[in-house]
């Protein structure tokens, strides 16, 4: 279990930060020493290794699955697990196996998409309040309080109810209510940076702001925000299934696992593995990617509380 | 203080404006979406007239907002009743659920937390630990069918869900609030634990807890007067979070448990396309969570006498 690699963006390259050395700060840990290290939190380690098979098994999904996803077969339906169909069919006769295999690239696309809007948008407003302060600040992080202040489903039910629902709009929906998270996370941290020794060193000698932001404070500011992204794939997982379970985010006949449960609710009582499989594989998903966030977050950050841990589901 | 509330009136002025636009960021023109293919030009000018989207943008944003203010929030496109009296039918079961839920959650939360905390690293604190990170993965709606199968199919003791107020049948009432506010309250509970032990943990570190010990205080005591009191702080905000979150409505929740709450009402109101009343449940959601965030603040400010100024 040592040194395995993990679906989760390695810190960033200028982690090593040739620049100016800090003896104020303790050494950070480095990319490999933090895989060293998060692979000794067992949980983390087997999560990690979990998420990466799941990974894989969403780009390959056409090729695992042993039907397509909506092949119907009448004589088939309502079958319960056996050898020939493992999660069983569905009343339509559908195999519930591949259609789960299918859905988790339709579940970790949306979820990797949202968290990439919410990380992109999030993190440059939350580096530039940090960097900058005064009014910067001021006029940013209330934009983002505003945008805080609305419930977490229900912004992005709201923005659904704009742009209509599918996928594209529901990783969208779900970036925009995630971007705050990231914005306060982010300025957080750049807070922590931006008077250490080598930010003041370096603009000293003449570095430009964007030579200061991209090679001292956003490397130095990233460990929270690499914790907060593996955590914010497990709600944004969470999210995607209930949305498309209110009827609201991928669209039938697509498999999505939340759309594969509410279809599973009505055959509960006679059968029960319709529901039972896609909610076992977000269940599973979304607690690799929360206990990842955990490892992740003693091995770079262990005083860190992120804020999602306190805010809404 | 005054700059705090001072903040959220503005950042509430500012939630009023997204509230306001949505409806009008929506391609093409709500009221020919709300009324369908089948309708005559006459209820067409008329309900186009009663929302005011005849008026220019910024007038209608100044009579809207105006009015929400005096707790007028307009007129649904469906029913034609007042989204005021909508919300106000909501709200009993909404409120139901989401003291319940609250009350599960801390009661599981305090003394599951507290526990880990005191025996760190023990059988207990790892059961904890691995309790609270299912809670949290596992999603609410899957949890709630399997609720629903296991006690309202196979055993048959509880109603599969509904609502009906506590004035009029308190054993029905009770029976089918207990399975939703189990469901919220878990998922709560499970991420109040995890502050509640690293709170008294923090707290258990002091230096105060320290001192009294050594000068022989009773454990009980250090415990009671010197731990948990502080414990307690995080715990009001961490509370006080979780309920806005719950009030806001468990929209998935209340689907599967067809409770009759302001979530159910939003999702309704998102289907029919009938925005002023997808407008009015946003705006309470986000002025519910504003004024909690607040009164959490202030609340802290009151018990603990080192934040005041």
């Amino acid at each position: 279990m040592t040194g395995q690699p993990l679906p989760e963006p390695a810190p960033s390259p200028t982690a090593t930060d040739a620049g100016i050395p800090s003896t104020q700060r303790a050494a950070r840990p480095r990319w490999r020493e933090t895989l060293g290290l998060l692979a000794r939190n067992p949980a983390a380690a087997v999560s990690g290794a979990l998420l990466l098979l799941i990974v894989l098994v969403a780009v390959f999904d056409e090729a695992l699955a042993p039907t397509g996803p909506n092949e119907i077969s009448v004589e088939d339906r309502l079958q319960p697990p056996s050898l020939e169909h493992p999660f069983g069919t569905d009343d339509l006769g559908r195999d519930i196996f591949s259609r789960v295999i299918l859905g988790a690239a339709v579940s970790l696309r949306v979820g990797f998409l949202a968290v990439a809007v919410a990380l992109v948008i999030g993190s440059l407003i939350g580096l530039l309040a940090g960097f900058y302060g005064r009014w910067v600040d001021d006029v940013l992080m209330r934009i983002m309080d505003m945008l805080f202040a609305f419930p977490a489903v229900l912004l992005a039910i709201a923005v659904l109810a704009v742009r209509g629902p599918g996928s594209g709009n529901t990783a969208l929906a779900i970036g925009i209510v995630y971007i705050p998270v990231f914005a306060r996370v982010t300025r957080a941290s750049v807070l922590g940076v931006r008077e250490e020794v080598y930010v003041r060193a370096s603009r000293s000698v003449g570095a430009s702001d964007l030579r200061l932001l991209t090679r001292h404070v956003l490397p130095n500011a990233a460990p929270p925000i690499i914790v907060q992204t593996s955590i914010s794939l497990a709600f944004a997982v969470l999210a995607e299934a209930a949305l498309s379970f209110l009827g609201l985010g991928t669209q039938p006949p697509n498999p999505s696992w939340g759309l594969m449960l509410a279809e599973g609710r009505g055959f509960i009582d006679i059968a029960w593995w319709l529901a039972f499989f896609p909610g076992m594989a977000i269940f599973l998903t979304v607690l690799c990617f929360n206990l990842l966030g955990d490892g992740l977050r003693d091995v770079l950050d262990p005083r860190q509380r992120t804020l999602m841990a306190g805010g809404a589901r | 203080m005054l700059r705090r509330t001072g903040q959220s009136v503005v950042v509430l002025a500012g939630v009023s404006v997204i509230v306001f636009a949505l409806v009008h960021l929506v391609p093409g023109d709500p009221i020919r979406l709300a009324l369908g293919t089948r309708f005559s030009q006459e209820t067409y000018d008329a309900l186009r007239e009663r929302s005011g989207l005849d008026q220019p943008l910024v007038e209608q944003f100044f009579s809207w907002a105006g009015a929400a203010l005096t707790g007028d929030l307009g007129v649904s496109f469906r029913s034609g009743e007042t989204v005021t009296s909508l919300i106000a039918e909501r709200l009993p079961a909404t409120l139901t659920l989401a003291f319940a839920s609250i009350l599960v959650a801390l009661l599981i939360a305090v003394p599951l937390g507290t526990l880990s905390a005191l025996r760190p690293r023990s059988l207990v604190d790892r059961g904890a630990t691995v309790l609270s990170q299912i809670g949290i993965s596992v999603p609410e709606f899957w949890m709630a069918i399997v609720l629903i199968l296991v006690f309202a199919g196979t055993l048959g003791w509880l109603p599969s869900g509904g609502y009906v107020p506590l004035t009029e049948d308190p054993l029905g009432w009770a029976q089918r609030l207990l399975m939703p506010a189990l469901v919220t309250g878990v998922v709560s509970g499970s991420v109040i634990t995890r502050f509640v032990r690293s709170s008294v943990l923090e707290a258990l570190g002091a230096d105060h807890v320290r001192t009294a010990q050594a000068k022989g205080l009773p454990t009980r005591q250090v415990f009671t007067w010197h731990v948990l009191r502080n414990a307690l702080l995080p715990l009001v905000t961490v509370t006080g979070v979780q309920l806005a979150y719950l009030l806001s409505g468990v929209v998935v929740v209340e689907i599967v448990f067809a409770w009759p709450g302001l979530g159910q009402l939003a999702l309704q109101a998102v289907q029919a396309r009938d925005y002023p009343v997808l407008q009015g449940a946003i705006l309470l959601f986000a002025v519910v969570f504003l004024v909690i965030n607040l009164v959490v603040d202030l609340l802290y400010t009151a018990i603990d006498p080192r934040i005041r100024r």
